[in-house]
């Protein structure tokens, strides 16, 4: 087998055992740390029976170990369980509001990815120059906020003041694309601006890194004008830090979903799964944490698999 | 030695906030919970910043949420530097089957973004402050150990620790004399970077509903107590983000400098 | 006489520099060179670590690397001042007229693409030939510099060819759109010495076949000696010598050239050995942990008291594998070694203190072997307050007569390693192995980063100490002159054995095995014609080709 193919093999394995791993750590986050949980759901007032009742609905009488599996048994089969608060089917529940917080994703994604690249690249051509520093300041600002409060800020000025937009982005599936886009606009230009700042600065560092190589300078001594070298030597060994870096954002930019849901109150995952934190509804809270996790793990799989792909060294063995 | 104006301004700004938070008693004009006005009134000689969501002064849940903000991230920070520079350096000096046992352990945390992490565990746990910083201390240990441990296994390759070794130095006199000084300007540039971020994380929990618990004050709750104001145009909510980006910006700069100290010390062209 | 193709008048060259904790500054690197350089002949600049070589040659491009600028003067190339051009006109110069050969072709050639369109890129896109006709005059250059395959070498990429092969490669790529001069960067100085001749045998038959200038920049004088007509010496961005390559070789005119060409010419008198040896290493044979190869194999070496064994080899030879084991950094799987007539342990940490404090070491990189927040006063103190227990005054003056007796003299104790030069380092390092008072101080290549001129005075240095304090040198180095200068006895190592052993003036001497036959003929001799000479002459092939 060639040897780049074990290799992905290799990581593609890891990546199974890491994603099972984190399952065991959600399940025991939620099972074996100390306190009662019947108490926590229920309050300090509840009675003795209705404690009972849901450790016995909660199967906490039954060892962890044995929960544990018939748990990763029913996800393995598609069961994620019923929610506590409502009875409902977990997975009916997430079905829509995960394909919502993708397509949020999506279209924050859509503008975030080449606007940051773009960035990135504006910054190192004029390295250290007026742009490299508004840039560089910009987004020192940014990365400085927590996404929420960008959330406001931008409904306060856009929203509100200027009269642009919604602020609050509810959809559903009677609406048409274009009104959708109009409902998500102040949701996705928050996401942008908190992912585009990491991303721009790591797209900087990456492609500097590539063009302080001496085979750049090997380029310039060869007489090959400043476009013609980042195209033919730059670009192609900048492209698999590049992906990493909009790799590792897009697994940010996840994560950032979660909080800019509530601000918007947008019917997505991340909404989903804090309000059952609040209402402390256990399996819903399992079952979003595996899905965000394994989003999560699976993102920076690819990132590990495209710098492996990307090696000229590994792809080309002696 | 001069201080680039940069990171004087960060000094000044980071200074401010934390004598604010430790005199918070002495300079805000009224109590953090005292209802003293109506809703929302807008900022008046009385009311500096004007009142929230339901009459109390805002400069005074602005100056008081900032105790508790600050006090919360810089005990998180102070837990998860100990806990992740020991960790890291203790490693890198045993290698082996205990690095690799600590090192997969992190790898597998940080695999579970922290907010998703945090909320799982918030979900059994009760809210406490204490908890709080605990979970936001351990959780982000994880990065400090990488940090420390890279550092510290930089360090440990080098001729001079090899010297000392062949010296027969103890292990204390190499990691407390020969490590430890060139590890730590990297460390404390990062300890800057882990603050901000903690400052940022409990804020986030805060405003989920998830981390401070009414009526105390924290910038995250402000948010979230006047942020149906923002629909009125009211602007309460934004104070903390103005609040909260100062700090953060004030914090970068000073830990740029400090990082740009030590790189340079390290060699370069001079 | 012919119309110069490099003329070079008053050129200077600035830098901006970022000295630590201080603003950064412009400073003055080239001070104002003039030279000529006539079609097909060949320039060596010659000079030390910051005498402004590089920064020369890069201009005849006028390229200025990292911070440097060309700030006076003019350099005329074909009768063009270049430095006066539109960055159009220079990107025509770039890769046609001139071109440049670095240091580190490993680095200098994109690790993406194959090696083949890296060397015809600039002959096809300056217009002077055709793919195929690029391709063809590449697979010509290939074989003229003795790479294997040369019809499919091109197909691979670069890190599928050997480092010397890869330096050829560089040369083919710089010679390939025929150039008029090309700019030859230490092109042999990454390189194992015995891979160094071949490589350099090669670039000096392409030179002459294809009738092109260069300018071959160097800081061996020996290497330089061989390739070139004229020589420029250069020192601290000055010019101090220029003439052909005789009358600097054989007629220096000028102090600093007489020192360069004397350098490594240190003689010593060979010790007659003793009875009791200080060092026996007996049968020792090692590997590293989770490898299925033995480093060392059977190794048996012998030192006396108060005299010098070198261990000769090339990288890969297991020469500071032998250091390890010594020390105890890596215990052996077989063998004994007895330090001073006792068995040593072979685990470093169960020595008793004695033992560690009587086997000293000195490193090849002095700047990683010093602590960086530690005054000279700390490095050398430590082991007299460790060892002896020295504290006060009485430190101070034991840390002062050290300081005397590696010639550094008052007010060096409070300042920081960043603060010395390569040699004062160097001197600290081994100010803080005596301090120990040692019977055996291991010395892993501790001249080959410095200077030519540092290493003699280091070296220098060294003989006087072992008069004085009596002590022994395991002195490990690739560099046969090194050799000649400090042994009394010398082991030649290759692929982890000792091939050769025996007092200095025998091993030495012939007959030679194939291998120290091969790298004694690799070290470069300074004399005109030596080359020729040892290309005709040699009985094996070096493994790095």
């Amino acid at each position: 087998m060639h040897p780049i193919l074990k290799l992905v093999a290799q990581r593609l394995a890891l990546g199974f055992l890491l994603l099972i791993a984190a399952s065991v750590l959600i399940f025991a986050g939620t099972s074996i740390l100390p306190g009662d949980v019947a108490q926590q759901i229920l309050g300090q007032s509840a009675t003795p029976e209705a404690l009972e009742n849901l450790r016995r609905e909660l199967g906490l009488n039954e060892p962890a170990l044995s929960r544990y599996f018939s748990w990763l048994g029913g996800i393995l089969q598609g069961d994620l369980g019923t929610a506590l608060t409502n009875g409902r089917d977990i997975a009916e529940s997430l079905g829509t509001r995960l394909a919502n917080t993708l397509f949020l994703a999506f279209w924050a994604a859509l503008i975030s990815v080449p606007l940051a690249i773009f960035l990135g690249l504006l910054a190192v051509r004029y390295k250290d120059r007026w742009p490299d520093k508004l840039i560089s300041g910009v987004t020192l600002t940014t990365i400085s906020i927590p996404e929420f409060m960008i959330g406001y800020v931008l409904i306060y000025w856009i929203s509100i003041k200027f009269g642009w937009f919604s602020s609050v982005a509810i959809i559903n599936d009677s609406m048409t694309l274009g009104q959708k886009l109009n409902a998500i606009a102040i949701p996705v230009m928050v996401l942008t601006l908190v992912v585009l700042a990491h991303m721009m600065r790591m797209t900087r560092a990456a492609i500097l890194n590539v063009m302080q190589s001496a085979y750049i300078e090997t380029a310039e001594l060869k007489g090959m004008p400043m476009l013609r070298i980042i195209r033919k030597h730059a670009f192609p060994n900048a492209i698999a830090p590049i992906v990493n870096v909009v790799m590792i954002n897009l697994a940010y930019l996840v994560v950032g979903v979660v909080v800019v849901e509530v601000v918007f109150a947008y019917p997505g995952m991340g909404q989903y799964l804090v309000d059952h934190v609040a209402k402390r509804d256990i399996p819903v809270v399992q079952a979003c944490g595996l899905i965000f996790a394994a989003v999560y793990i699976g993102l920076n799989l690819v990132a590990d698999i495209v710098s492996i792909l990307a090696n000229p060294r590994l792809r080309h063995p002696k | 030695m001069r201080i680039p104006i940069a990171a004087l301004v960060g000094l000044f700004f980071t200074c401010l906030f934390f004598a604010m938070a430790i005199f918070a008693p002495f300079i805000a004009p009224y109590g953090m919970a005292e209802v003293v006005g109506d809703v929302w009134e807008p900022p008046s000689e009385q009311f500096r910043l004007g009142t929230d969501s339901i009459g109390r002064d805002l400069l005074s849940r602005m100056i008081y949420g900032g105790q508790t903000t600050i006090f919360i991230a810089t005990a998180a920070t102070a837990l998860s530097f100990i806990t992740g520079s020991v960790l890291g350096f203790f490693a890198a000096v045993s290698g082996g089957w205990i690095d690799q046992a600590i090192s997969r352990f992190v790898d597998l945390i940080m695999s579970i973004p922290s907010l998703i992490f945090a909320l799982v565990v918030l979900s059994v746990m009760p809210t406490t402050i204490t908890i709080l910083i605990v979970l936001m201390g351990l959780l982000d240990s994880t990065r400090v150990y990488r940090l420390a441990r890279a550092v510290a296994v930089d360090i440990t390759v080098m001729d001079y620790v090899e010297a000392a070794r062949l010296r027969g130095e103890k292990t204390t006199w190499i990691i407390f004399r020969e490590i430890l000084p060139n590890a730590l300007s990297p460390l404390v540039a990062e300890m800057g970077l882990r603050f901000i971020f903690a400052v940022l994380f409990v804020s986030t929990l805060s405003f989920l509903g998830l981390g401070v618990q009414p009526p105390q004050a924290d910038w995250g709750g402000i948010v979230k107590e006047n942020k149906e104001g923002i629909n009125y145009g009211i602007s309460a909510a934004l104070y903390p983000a103005y609040a909260i980006a100062v700090l953060c910006i004030s914090i970068n700069l000073v830990a740029d400098w400090i990082l740009n100290r030590t790189t340079s010390l390290k060699g370069g062209r001079g | 006489m012919t119309e110069p193709l490099l003329k070079v008048r008053g050129l200077k060259i600035g830098a901006t520099i970022y000295p630590p904790g201080e603003k950064a500054r412009d400073i003055e690197i080239v001070h104002g060179v003039d030279f000529d350089l006539e079609p097909g002949k060949v320039l060596g600049l010659i000079g030390e670590s910051g005498a402004g070589k590089s920064t020369i040659g890069l201009a005849s491009m006028a390229y200025g690397r990292g911070g440097v600028e060309i700030t006076g003067g003019s350099v005329e190339v074909n009768g063009r001042d270049v430095l006066q051009s539109g960055i159009r006109d220079i990107r025509r110069l770039r890769g046609a007229e001139v071109t440049y050969v670095s240091q580190s072709a490993a680095a200098s050639f994109n690790p993406a693409k194959k090696i083949m369109e890296q060397v015809t890129e600039a002959a096809i896109l300056q217009g002077k030939f055709t793919r195929a006709e690029a391709e063809q005059r590449a697979v010509t250059l290939f074989a003229k510099l003795g790479l294997p395959d040369p019809e499919n070498i091109g197909q691979r990429y670069p890190h599928q060819v050997s480092g010397g092969q890869l330096q050829r490669c560089m040369t083919a790529l710089a010679l390939c759109p025929e150039p008029d001069l090309v700019v030859f960067d230490e092109p042999t100085t990454a390189l194992d010495v015995t891979t160094q001749i071949d490589v350099l045998a090669a670039i000096k038959e392409a030179i002459r076949d294809t009738g092109v200038a260069a300018l071959y920049i160097t800081h061996d004088l020996a290497v330089v000696a061989q390739v070139s007509d004229h020589i420029m010496v250069l020192r601290m961005g000055d010019m101090v010598e220029y003439g052909t390559v005789d009358q600097i070789i054989n007629q220096p005119r000028e102090d600093y050239t007489r020192a360069l060409v004397s350098v490594r010419s240190i003689e010593h008198e060979e010790k007659q050995p003793s009875p009791d040896p200080v060092l026996k290493v007996k049968g020792i044979t090692a590997r590293y942990k989770g490898t299925n190869f033995d480093v060392l194999k059977d190794v048996n070496v012998e030192l006396h008291r108060g005299q010098t064994l070198a261990v000769v080899g090339e990288s890969g030879s297991g020469k500071s594998t032998l250091a390890r084991v010594i020390t105890g950094l890596l215990p052996p799987s077989a063998g004994s070694i007895t330090f001073d007539g006792r068995a040593l342990t072979p685990d470093m940490p169960s020595r008793p203190i004695d033992d560690l404090r009587e086997l000293q070491m000195i490193y090849q990189m002095a700047d990683t072997a010093m602590n960086p927040r530690q005054t000279v006063g700390t490095i050398i103190g430590r082991p007299l307050e460790f060892y002896f227990g020295l504290r006060g005054a009485e430190k101070q003056k034991r840390i002062q007569e050290l300081l005397d007796e590696i010639e550094l003299g008052e007010g060096f104790q409070d300042r920081y390693p960043a603060e010395l030069s390569g040699g004062q380092k160097q001197r600290v390092c081994i100010a803080r192995a005596l301090a120990a008072k040692p019977k055996l101080i291991i010395c892993d290549e501790v001249t080959s980063a410095l200077d030519p001129l540092v290493a003699d005075g280091i070296l220098k240095l060294l003989l006087d100490l072992q008069k004085i304090e009596d002590v022994a040198y395991l002195f490990i180095t690739h560099d046969l002159a090194t050799v000649r200068a400090i042994a009394d006895s010398i082991a030649v190592m290759f692929q982890g054995e000792v091939v050769r052993y025996g007092p200095k003036s025998q091993v030495l001497s012939p007959p030679f095995d194939d291998y120290t036959d091969l790298l004694l003929s690799s070290v470069p001799e300074m004399r005109l014609g030596w080359l020729e000479e040892v290309i005709a002459n040699r009985k094996m092939e070096s493994a790095g080709n």
